[in-house]
C-alpha cells in the first residue's frame, strides 16, 4: 500500500464515520421533521434533541477533515470537485449552517413561535442537506466531473439520474440510521411508546430504501454503466455484505435486539461507502485522474500519516468519551450559587 | 442555458463572497479563543471561593460560548467548501504545502468540538474539578486552531516550503510552509486580537446593564473579569504590531507602502495619518517627519520602499489599505487609552471609575475592538492584492471559471443577514436571562415545563 493509498483509506475511514454519526444527526431532522404536530410530535422531539445534543458538532467535523485530508492529500481532485459541484456544495454548506444555527438557538429563544420556527428550521435543513451531499457523490462517482478547474457542467453534473439517485439513497440512509439509533436509545431509557415508535419508523424505511436500492440498480445500469460495472465486478462482495446487514438489521429489529441492530445499520451503510470506494478505485475521478495522478509530493504525505496516526491518539479516546459519557444518566451537582441544588 | 451564459471568471463576486463569509466567521472565531478561558476562571474561582455570582457568570457565559461555538462550527464549514468552489488554482497547484496546517486545524477543531460536548452538557455528569479539567483542551484547541488557520493564511503572504519548476511545484516541504517568516507574528498578533475582542465585547455588555443602572455585584464582576483580560492583552498587542509591522516591511515591502499611502522610495520617509491616496500621492494627511522610517527600520534616515518599486499592475489598491490600517491602529491606541484608565483607577481606588463616561467607553470597546480587527485583516488581504500567493501566483489566476459564482454570493449574503440576525437576537436575549439552573444545554425546569415533558421531566413529577 503506497502513502497516497494510505491517506486515502483515512480519508474513506473519516468518510464514514462522517455518514455514520453525522448522517445519523441528519436522520434525527428527518425524523424531527416527520414528528407530527407540536403535542404528538413532542416526546420524539425531546429523545432527538437529548441523543444529538452532546454529539453533533463533533460528528460534523468529520466532514472538515474529509475536506482537509482531501485538498491537501489530493489537490487536482479536490479543485475539480468543488469548482464544478458548486452549486450542491453551496446548497449543502448553507443546509448545514441553517442547520446547526438553528439547533443551537431553538435552545435559548422564548416564545413557542419562534422555538417552532428555529425547530422546522433544523427539520428542513437536516433533510435536504444529504441529499446534496448523496448528488455530489453520485457525480464524481458517475464520472461527471473532469479533472481540472470548473470543466465539468455546473448544472448537468450534479441533475441527472445518478445523483438524484444518491441523493435520495443519502437521505433515506441517514433517516435509517437515526431510526434505529433512537430506538436503541429509546429503549435504554426505558421509553416503551418511543421505542415502538422509532422501530417500526426504522422498518418502514428499511424496506423503502430496499425498494429504492433495487430501482437504483436499474437507474444506474442505463445512466453509470461504468459505475454499474464497478459496483458489480470488485463491489460485489461489498455490496452483498451491505444487503445482508440490512436484512440483519431488519431481523434484529423485529425481535427487538436493538443494540445489535445498530451495530448491523451501521455495517450495511458503511459497505455501500466502500463498496463505492472499491468500484471506482484507482480512480479519484472514473476513468480520468487516479489517486497516483492527483496525490501530493511524498513529503507531504509522510507529514499527514504522522498527523493522522498521532492526532487519532488524542482523538480516538476524547471520542469514546464523549460517547460513553452521554450514554450515562446524569447525577445532580451539589453546586454553589443560584444554579445547582441550592 | 441563461447560467452559463454569465460571464466567468467572476473575481469580483468570489472576493466579496469570500470576505463576507471569512470576516463573518471570524468574528465568532474570536470567541472560540478568548472565551472558553474566562468561563473557565469564572468556574473556578465560584467553585474555590463558592462565589454565587461567579457560578452564575460562568453558567451564562457557557450558555453563550456553546451557541457561538455552534454556529462558529457551522459558518467555518462553507469557508472550507470555498476555498475550493471559489480558489481552484490556488488549492489544484498549491494544497499540497498550504493545505497541511489546516489538517492539523482540522484536529484541533475535533477536539474543541468534543469537549464543547462534554463541557457543556456535562456539568450536571461530572463533579465540578472534572468538569472544570473537560475546559481545558477548549482553551489548548481554540488557541492552536488559530494558530494553524493563521500559519496557512501566513503562507500566502510569504509561502516557503516548495520551489517552481517550469511553473510546477516541487520539493514541496510542508513543515517549512508552514514555519515561514510571517507565521509567528502573525499568529500571535491574531490570538492576542481574537483575545481582545472576546474581552471586551464581553466587558461591553455587563457596561450596558451598569448604563442601565444593573450595578449589582454580578454585573461588576461580569464587566471586571473580561475588562481584566482585555487590558492585559491591549499593551502586549501594541507591542506586537510593531513586530509584525517589521516582518511586512522586510517581506512585503510594497504591502507596508500600500499601508502606509507611501509612493516614492526614499530615505527619511514621514509618517502619514489619515489623508486620501491620488495620483500617486497622499493628499490632506496629518505627517510626522521621519516617523514612518524611525517606526520601520528604528532610524529615522532609514530609507523604505514605497510604491514605485513595483509597476502599477503589482500595486494594491491604497485608499482602503492605508485607511483600514490606520483605523486599527487607532482603535488600537483607543484601547490602550481605555485600558491605562482602568489601571490606574484599578491601581488608586481597587474599583471601577463610576463615571458613566468610563462605562460608555467600556460599552463601545467590543464594537471597537471588532472594527480593528476586521480592518487589520483588511490591511493585510487587500495590502496582499493582487497577489493570492505573494509574487507567486495572482488571484485572478486562482478564481473559479465557473459560470454564475455571483449567485452563490447572493445566497450566501441572505443566509448571513438572516443568521446574523438570529445570532444577535438569541445572545441578547441569554445575557438578560441569567438566572437558570442546570446545565447550560439542558433545559431548566421552567422551560421543560414551557417545552414538552421529556423522560426525565415526567420521572421527577
Amino acid at each position: 500500500m503506497s502513502a497516497a493509498d494510505a491517506v486515502l483509506a483515512a480519508m474513506f475511514v473519516g468518510l464514514t464515520a462522517y455518514a455514520l454519526f453525522a448522517g445519523a444527526d441528519f436522520g434525527a431532522g428527518f425524523w424531527d421533521l416527520f414528528a407530527g404536530d407540536r403535542r404528538r410530535g413532542a416526546p420524539s422531539r425531546a429523545l432527538i434533541e437529548k441523543s444529538i445534543g452532546p454529539v453533533w458538532e463533533a460528528n460534523h467535523v468529520w466532514l472538515i477533515f474529509v475536506l482537509v485530508v482531501l485538498w491537501t492529500g489530493f489537490p487536482p481532485a479536490f479543485a475539480a470537485v468543488a469548482s464544478t459541484l458548486y452549486i450542491p456544495l453551496t446548497l449543502g454548506a448553507l443546509g448545514i449552517i441553517a442547520r446547526g444555527s438553528a439547533f443551537a438557538f431553538r435552545h435559548s429563544v422564548g416564545s413557542p413561535a419562534l422555538q417552532r420556527l428555529f425547530g422546522a428550521c433544523f427539520a428542513f435543513s437536516s433533510v435536504v442537506t444529504p441529499f446534496f451531499f448523496g448528488t455530489i457523490v453520485g457525480a464524481v462517482a458517475s464520472g461527471r466531473v473532469p479533472p481540472g478547474i470548473a470543466r465539468g457542467d455546473v448544472l448537468t453534473s450534479w441533475l441527472n439520474p445518478t445523483s438524484i439517485l444518491a441523493g435520495v439513497l443519502a437521505v433515506m440512509s441517514c433517516a435509517y440510521l437515526a431510526a434505529v439509533y433512537l430506538c436503541a436509545d429509546a429503549h435504554r431509557q426505558g421509553e416503551a411508546d418511543l421505542t415502538e415508535g422509532f422501530r417500526r419508523r426504522a422498518l418502514l424505511i428499511a424496506a423503502l430504501t430496499g425498494i429504492a436500492v433495487a430501482v437504483g440498480i436499474a437507474v444506474l445500469r442505463s445512466d453509470s454503466r461504468a459505475l454499474f460495472d464497478g459496483l458489480t465486478s470488485r463491489g460485489v462482495p461489498l455490496m452483498v455484505l451491505s444487503a445482508l446487514a440490512g436484512a440483519a438489521t431488519v431481523a434484529l429489529l423485529l425481535t427487538r435486539r436493538y443494540a445489535a441492530s445498530r451495530v448491523a445499520a451501521a455495517v450495511a451503510v458503511t459497505a455501500v461507502i466502500w463498496g463505492w470506494g472499491a468500484g471506482q478505485y484507482p480512480y479519484l475521478l472514473p476513468g480520468a485522474l487516479t489517486v497516483d495522478d492527483a496525490a501530493a509530493g511524498r513529503t507531504t504525505l509522510v507529514a499527514m500519516l504522522w498527523t493522522l496516526v498521532l492526532g487519532s491518539v488524542l482523538l480516538v479516546p476524547a471520542l469514546v468519551y464523549l460517547y460513553v459519557l452521554f450514554q450515562r444518566v446524569p447525577r445532580p451537582r451539589a453546586d454553589v450559587g443560584r444554579g445547582g441544588a441550592s | 442555458m441563461l447560467i452559463t451564459a454569465l460571464d466567468s471568471p467572476d473575481l469580483y463576486h468570489a472576493r466579496m463572497q469570500m470576505a463576507l463569509s471569512l470576516g463573518w466567521h471570524i468574528v465568532i472565531a474570536c470567541f472560540g479563543v478568548g472565551f472558553p478561558a474566562m468561563v473557565l476562571f469564572a468556574e473556578w474561582r465560584s467553585v474555590r471561593r463558592g462565589d454565587a455570582d461567579l457560578a452564575a457568570l460562568a453558567r451564562t457565559w457557557s450558555k453563550a460560548m456553546g451557541v457561538l461555538f455552534a454556529v462558529g462550527a457551522v459558518s467555518g464549514t462553507i469557508l472550507s467548501f470555498e476555498m475550493g468552489m471559489l480558489w481552484p488554482g490556488l488549492m489544484e497547484r498549491f494544497g499540497e504545502v498550504y493545505g497541511f496546517p489546516f489538517t492539523l486545524e482540522g484536529f484541533a477543531f475535533f477536539l474543541e468540538a468534543i469537549f464543547v460536548g462534554i463541557y457543556l452538557y456535562g456539568w450536571n455528569r461530572l463533579t465540578p474539578r472534572a468538569h472544570m479539567l473537560t475546559g481545558i483542551p477548549i482553551v489548548i484547541s481554540g488557541i492552536a486552531g488559530a494558530f494553524f488557520v493563521v500559519a496557512a493564511n501566513a503562507w500566502m503572504n510569504t509561502p516557503r516550503g516548495f520551489r517552481l519548476v517550469d511553473g510546477r511545484v516541487v520539493d514541496v516541504d510542508p513543515i517549512a510552509g508552514m514555519f515561514n517568516p510571517s507565521t509567528a507574528s502573525q499568529s500571535v498578533h491574531m490570538i492576542l486580537a481574537a483575545v481582545m475582542v472576546s474581552a471586551f465585547c464581553v466587558a461591553s455588555v455587563y457596561a450596558i446593564g451598569m448604563l442601565r443602572g444593573r450595578r449589582d455585584r454580578y454585573h461588576r464582576l461580569g464587566l471586571l473579569v473580561p475588562l481584566t483580560l482585555g487590558v492585559i492583552a491591549t499593551p502586549v498587542q501594541i507591542g506586537v504590531g510593531d513586530w509584525i509591522a517589521n516582518v511586512v516591511a522586510e517581506h512585503q515591502p510594497v504591502k507596508l507602502a500600500a499601508m502606509e499611502g507611501h509612493f516614492r522610495t526614499e530615505e527619511g520617509v514621514a509618517l502619514a495619518i489619515g489623508g486620501i491616496y491620488l495620483d500617486d500621492e497622499l493628499r490632506y494627511a496629518i505627517k510626522v517627519p521621519r516617523g514612518l522610517s524611525l517606526l520601520v527600520h528604528h532610524d529615522p534616515d532609514a530609507e523604505v520602499i514605497g510604491l514605485d518599486s513595483v509597476a502599477p499592475e503589482d500595486r494594491p489598491p491604497v485608499n482602503i489599505v492605508h485607511l483600514s490600517y490606520n483605523a486599527m491602529v487607532g482603535i488600537g491606541f483607543g484601547l490602550l487609552a481605555l485600558a491605562a484608565w482602568f489601571a490606574y483607577a484599578w491601581w488608586r481606588r481597587r474599583r471601577i471609575p463610576d463615571t458613566p463616561w468610563f462605562l460608555r467607553a467600556v460599552a463601545v470597546s467590543g464594537l471597537a475592538a471588532v472594527v480593528a480587527m476586521e480592518t487589520g485583516w483588511i490591511a493585510t488581504e487587500v495590502g496582499r492584492q493582487p497577489w493570492i500567493v505573494y509574487e507567486v501566483m495572482r488571484t485572478e489566476d486562482a478564481v473559479s471559471t465557473a459560470p454564475g459564482l455571483r449567485y452563490g454570493f447572493y445566497a450566501v449574503f441572505a443566509v448571513y443577514v438572516v443568521l446574523t440576525a438570529g445570532s444577535v437576537y438569541v445572545l441578547r436575549r441569554l445575557a438578560g436571562h441569567h438566572e437558570e439552573n442546570l446545565a447550560p444545554q439542558e433545559p431548566t425546569a421552567q422551560e421543560q415545563t414551557a417545552q414538552e415533558p421529556t423522560a426525565e421531566g415526567r420521572a421527577a413529577r
